[in-house]
């Protein structure tokens, strides 16, 4: 499906802190590698042993379900042994720094680390002062470069590439680390972006990543094949942005209504947790356009593949 | 680099042929066997068998799959780059049936190693078999043995020994390379 001239053999990085950091080549590579993970997956025994000498480290320093268990799943399906951490139950309280908190953990010949973090940049920061592997899995409102690759591995799965797709990103683009991986990434694979949503949400600087601004939600549709629909982040938004979710959800709702009236078939997405109701009704994220639970599935496989890749590099001790 | 021709268009012709009707004598009509080549080089030799059994026994139903063993391969972070998987296709049950791995060349065994791994993913088989074309007998690293072999021969470890494929390479051959 893509260009034999743009696929490398390897990753060109150790780590993977961002879609900023990783090239096309690493990009199509892992798609084709979790190509081979999404067959696995669908047979009765969904579980290869290449990983059963790497211990990997989840550590979650903010609230994640479907992320931590989809990482949790691709780890143990590679046979890694995997030790799980979580904010709430940690030494940060008591006023350890996060390099103290992660040498802590390596000590005990941990060999991956795979880190959520609410301050961006926390991931490029480690990746300075240790040296095993970290997977980025949302720093803040910086990248979560996992979500993006798992998002266009989605849309190529069902329209086959992702050359010349125009993509529309709806909503809370301010708060979003998944609209900025995506952005990113979407960019890297030929496709056209556009954001759309409320002004009050939308960057100041937005249009210098490349992107067609629009805040008419219709318009916004008519124009693309595939519509992302972000999650509302109320836990991120200090103040009130818009008036209330019900005039937002009017305003940038996408009903099933919308969607028949457009005289053409797109590809709904979102990377959840849905609200039902406000980003999208019930009847779009259970209809046939939507690929909500496909994303899902494919993060399985995507985040195989990377764990992978980057095991692949980690030196073996004698 | 030194090559010498191990089988060449009419011996390899004679050898598939031979293979065939072993098969037959230990398969039957295959109504209970799967044929499932190994990726890369087994995919191949698995369609030519499968191609020539049907002709033989006139029957167009056989049951055929590859396998792809890199994630259950031992040599994982054992080289400067990990191995990139190539396609798997097993769209059969595997459960009771009679398995026969097909690959080109039987060297130190553990490719097959991990073939057995994979196949088991899928199911407890009744049986597995091996069938191979060529056996570098004397160089095997584990207990693996094959029950169908072409030709069985004796090289040192520097040597390569490569099997063409008229649809691949544009004829059917065996050659030993020597460094």
């Amino acid at each position: 499906m893509e260009d034999q001239a743009t696929i490398t053999d390897h990753l060109s990085t150790t780590h993977l802190l961002g879609i900023k950091q990783i090239n096309v080549a690493d990009i199509n590579l892992i798609f084709k590698t979790a190509d081979q993970f999404k067959e696995i997956l669908s047979r009765s025994i969904k579980k290869v042993p290449s990983l059963r000498d790497i211990t990997v480290a989840n550590l979650f320093f903010e609230n994640s379900t479907r992320t931590r268990i989809s990482f949790e799943l691709a780890e143990k399906r590679l046979g890694a042994d995997v030790v799980n951490f979580s904010a709430s139950s940690s030494s940060l309280k008591k006023g350890e720094t996060l390099i103290d908190t992660v040498n802590n953990i390596l000590a005990m010949k941990v060999d991956m680390v795979v880190m959520r973090h609410p301050k961006p940049g926390s991931c490029i920061f480690l990746s300075r002062h240790i040296d095993v592997p970290i997977i980025n899995a949302g720093d803040g409102a910086h990248e979560h470069p996992t979500q993006a690759l798992l998002d266009a591995y989605s849309i190529r799965e069902r329209h086959g590439s992702l050359q010349g797709k125009k993509v529309v990103i709806v909503g809370d683009i301010l708060h979003s680390r998944v609209a900025l991986s995506n952005i990113s990434c979407l960019h890297k694979l030929g496709a056209e972006v556009m954001v759309c949503g409320p002004t009050t949400l939308m960057p100041k600087y937005i249009r210098s990543l490349g992107v067609k601004v629009e805040h008419n939600l219709r318009r916004a549709l008519e124009w693309c094949d595939v519509a992302n629909m972000l999650r509302i982040q109320l836990e991120r938004q200090e103040i009130m942005y818009f008036p209330s979710l019900r005039e937002y959800a009017m305003m940038y709702g996408l009903t099933k209504e919308i969607l028949d009236s457009l005289g053409k078939k797109i590809t709904v997405m979102h990377p959840g947790p849905i609200n039902r109701g406000v980003e999208v009704t019930s009847d779009v994220a259970d209809s046939e356009a939507s690929i909500i639970l496909d994303q899902v599935e494919n993060g399985v496989a995507v985040r195989m593949a990377i764990l992978y890749l980057l095991a692949g590099k980690i030196k073996r001790e004698e | 680099m030194k090559s010498k021709s191990i089988l060449d268009k009419r011996s390899f012709e004679l050898t598939i042929s031979r293979l065939c009707h072993q098969l037959i004598e230990n398969h039957g009509d295959f109504s209970d066997t799967a044929l499932v080549g190994i990726q890369p080089r087994g995919i191949p030799f698995a369609k030519r068998i499968s191609r020539q059994l049907q002709q033989i026994l006139g029957k167009n139903d056989l049951v055929v799959g590859n396998i792809d063993v890199t994630f259950s391969r031992d040599d994982f972070r054992r080289r400067e780059t990990p191995i990139l998987p190539k396609s798997t296709k097993m769209d059969f049950i595997v459960e009771d049936k009679k398995v026969v791995l097909i690959d080109d060349v039987l060297f130190t065994g553990r490719t097959v190693r991990a073939a057995l791994d994979e196949i088991l993913c899928y199911g407890r088989p009744r049986e597995v078999e091996l069938l191979v074309l060529i056996d570098r007998r004397f160089s095997r690293h584990l207990p693996i043995e094959p029950n169908y072999v072409g030709r069985t021969i004796d090289t040192i470890e520097t040597e390569k020994v490569k099997v063409e494929w008229e649809e691949i390479e544009g004829q059917d051959r065996v050659l030993v390379q020597k460094k």
